[in-house]
């Protein structure tokens, strides 16, 4: 893998027309270790995924993706990360603002900072405790409901807990990019608050929020440790199929299930990113 | 931003305008105000509330209403939960250690000398991000069953770990990068006879110490925090021990101290790189 590696890169130099020269040996151990456990495994998966029992290419085994199990288990995936990602885009945006308008050096800021930091990481495990704690059916401290494990509902107002975190550290510099000289020309202008965010604010941070959202969608369409941690009866979305079809011994008919749930998912992520991405270039334009 | 408005008022000729603006100004900083107490208010009892209850479960006597720091003390003696602990925090260790021996001398070197390569290379350090973990861990399952010949300890998962954190790691190195004069720094050490390493070890990296720091901290709440790889490849750190005790006991005491103290140090962590970070601004400007 590090020798395809290096001879795609060293092909290179001669490209930009410059004179050969070895320098980029010292790229080779970063390139090797990332072939390993990068793109090598992703590799293997998109060549399991395409194979069938006896190892030729053979598309059949994508069919799986189109049985109406499979098709439910993607868009209750889907519609999961849908609902978590606007709740947590809208709300994490009007967090992001109250926070970007305070002091830049503030200790509200920084402690805003660092718990989004945090809640952002420790959506796993910890986070359905604390739920679990705080809400659980049997010794729920401040109530003792159900209705939270309800699908996708429930779980999404979960998922906002490390969503509008993630949505504030992502979300935040574009808002500081906002100048306030764009707001004193609006109000020199004679612009009512309405009349800024309709006109200036608005269509400034719109590529930028549209971006920030389909992060989030990527994020809670991965997110495997909450779902699991909260919800141990049954399970709804595509990675918790996954950890089901690697770790249990039945259902071999289909040897290569979790590879073909995996690659279902590195496509979707890769349209998603791929929005993403060119969303980030166009508002890159403005908010500098 | 008053000062400047101030003066063009008083360019405007009228005085009822000016009260106008002034009365404008005033009343949109109340409001925002209003806005802003509303929200950090609404906001810190949403994040605060479920925290709060994990401490006060971690904090539960044995029976409902009393206190005890039992749970607490329970952490050492829970079986297998220290040595999970440990396990996770020589993770965050190496984990830190290899992404910065891996990313540093490389992240320089492009700088210096294969610009070209540059667009690439932020390519693939932002990769993982769009690679799910989850469908990562199906392709590295076959690697794991290589690596388990050798070696079975879950010091094993830092491999994986140093892909996950190269995205926070490289943005955080990124922007110190720039924020120093790579080129001429280093023409200036290899004018007075420096080696490639001294310009590494002894020029450049003391003048990024901030974000390498800032690196490091990212990894290790990243480490600290992973559940998914560890769980799906078999191996036991903090959280899947954790989880393991959930599934035996739904309400064991230990599960919330435990929680709550990995949280709470994720937390200090972040808090000290920011407060760090802002001093060296203060003293820089």
């Amino acid at each position: 893998m590090a020798v395809a590696a290096t001879t795609a890169t060293g092909a290179r130099p001669g490209r930009a027309g410059r004179r050969p020269s070895f320098a980029w040996i010292g790229t080779v151990p970063f390139l090797g270790y990332i072939g390993v456990f990068l793109l090598l495994p992703t590799g293997i998966v998109i060549w399991n995924a395409l194979r069938n029992q006896t190892g030729g290419l053979d598309l059949s085994s994508l069919k799986v993706l189109g049985n109406s199990e499979v098709r439910g288990f993607f868009t209750g995936t889907l519609e999961l990360s849908a609902i978590s990602a606007l709740i947590g885009a809208v709300f994490g945006a009007i967090l992001a603002y109250a926070v970007a308008s305070g002091n830049p050096d503030g200790v509200v800021r920084r402690l805003y900072l660092a718990g989004s930091g945090v809640l952002a990481q420790f959506g796993g495990v910890t986070l359905a405790f604390a739920f679990l704690a705080a809400i659980g059916p049997t010794s729920g401290f401040l109530a003792r409901a159900s209705w939270y494990y309800d699908f996708p509902w429930g779980i999404a107002l979960i998922y906002a807990y490390f969503e509008i975190p993630l949505m504030v550290l992502v979300f935040l510099p574009a808002i500081d990019g906002l100048k306030v000289q764009w707001r004193e020309a609006a109000e020199s202008l004679g612009g009512s608050t309405w009349d800024y965010w309709r006109h200036v604010g608005g269509p400034l941070l719109a590529p930028a929020f549209t971006g920030a959202t389909l992060l989030l969608f990527a994020n809670a369409l991965s997110a495997y440790a909450t779902i699991q941690a909260w919800e141990n009866q049954i399970a709804y979305t595509v990675p918790q199929q996954i950890y089901i079809s690697i770790n249990s011994e039945v259902g071999l008919s289909n040897v290569n299930y979790a590879d073909v749930l995996a690659l279902g998912m590195v496509i979707m992520v890769a349209i998603i990113m791929t929005g993403y991405a060119l969303l980030q270039r166009r508002a890159a334009r403005w908010l500098r | 931003m008053a000062a400047i408005t101030g003066l063009a008022g008083e360019q405007a000729p009228t005085s009822a305008q000016r009260r106008g603006r002034g009365g404008l100004q005033a009343g949109r900083r109340r409001r925002l105000n209003l806005f802003r107490y509303l929200a950090f208010t609404i906001f810190g009892l949403f994040f605060l509330l479920p925290l709060f209850a994990m401490v006060r479960f971690s904090l539960e006597g044995s029976k409902l209403g009393t206190w005890s720091l039992a749970a607490w003390r329970g952490i050492t003696s829970y079986p297998g939960l220290l040595s999970a602990i440990e396990i996770t925090l020589e993770l965050a260790v190496i984990t830190c250690v290899v992404v910065l021996v891996l990313l540093v001398p490389t992240m320089i070197w492009i700088r210096l000398r294969v610009q070209w390569i540059s667009r690439v290379f932020q390519f693939l350090c932002l990769l993982p991000l769009t690679i799910p973990a989850i469908a990562l861990v199906v392709g590295l399952a076959p690697i794991y069953n290589k690596i388990e010949h050798y070696n079975v300890s879950a010091l094993m998962l830092f491999w994986v770990y140093v892909i996950l954190a190269l995205p926070y790691a490289y943005q955080a190195l990124s922007a110190g990068l720039n924020a120093i004069d790579v080129i001429t720094l280093s023409e200036a050490a290899r004018s007075l006879g420096a080696n490639w390493l001294t310009v590494m070890v002894r020029v450049i990296a003391p003048n990024m110490w901030q974000a390498i720091l800032n690196a490091m901290l990212l990894s290790s709440a990243l480490v600290l925090g992973e559940f998914t790889l560890a769980e799906i490849l078999n191996y036991v750190n903090l959280q899947v021990a954790l989880f393991n005790i959930s599934r035996a006991t739904t309400n064991a005491g230990v599960l919330f101290s435990t929680s709550s103290g990995a949280l709470f140090l994720t937390f200090a962590l972040l808090l000290i790189l920011s407060t760090v970070g802002r001093r060296r601004r203060r003293s820089r400007g």
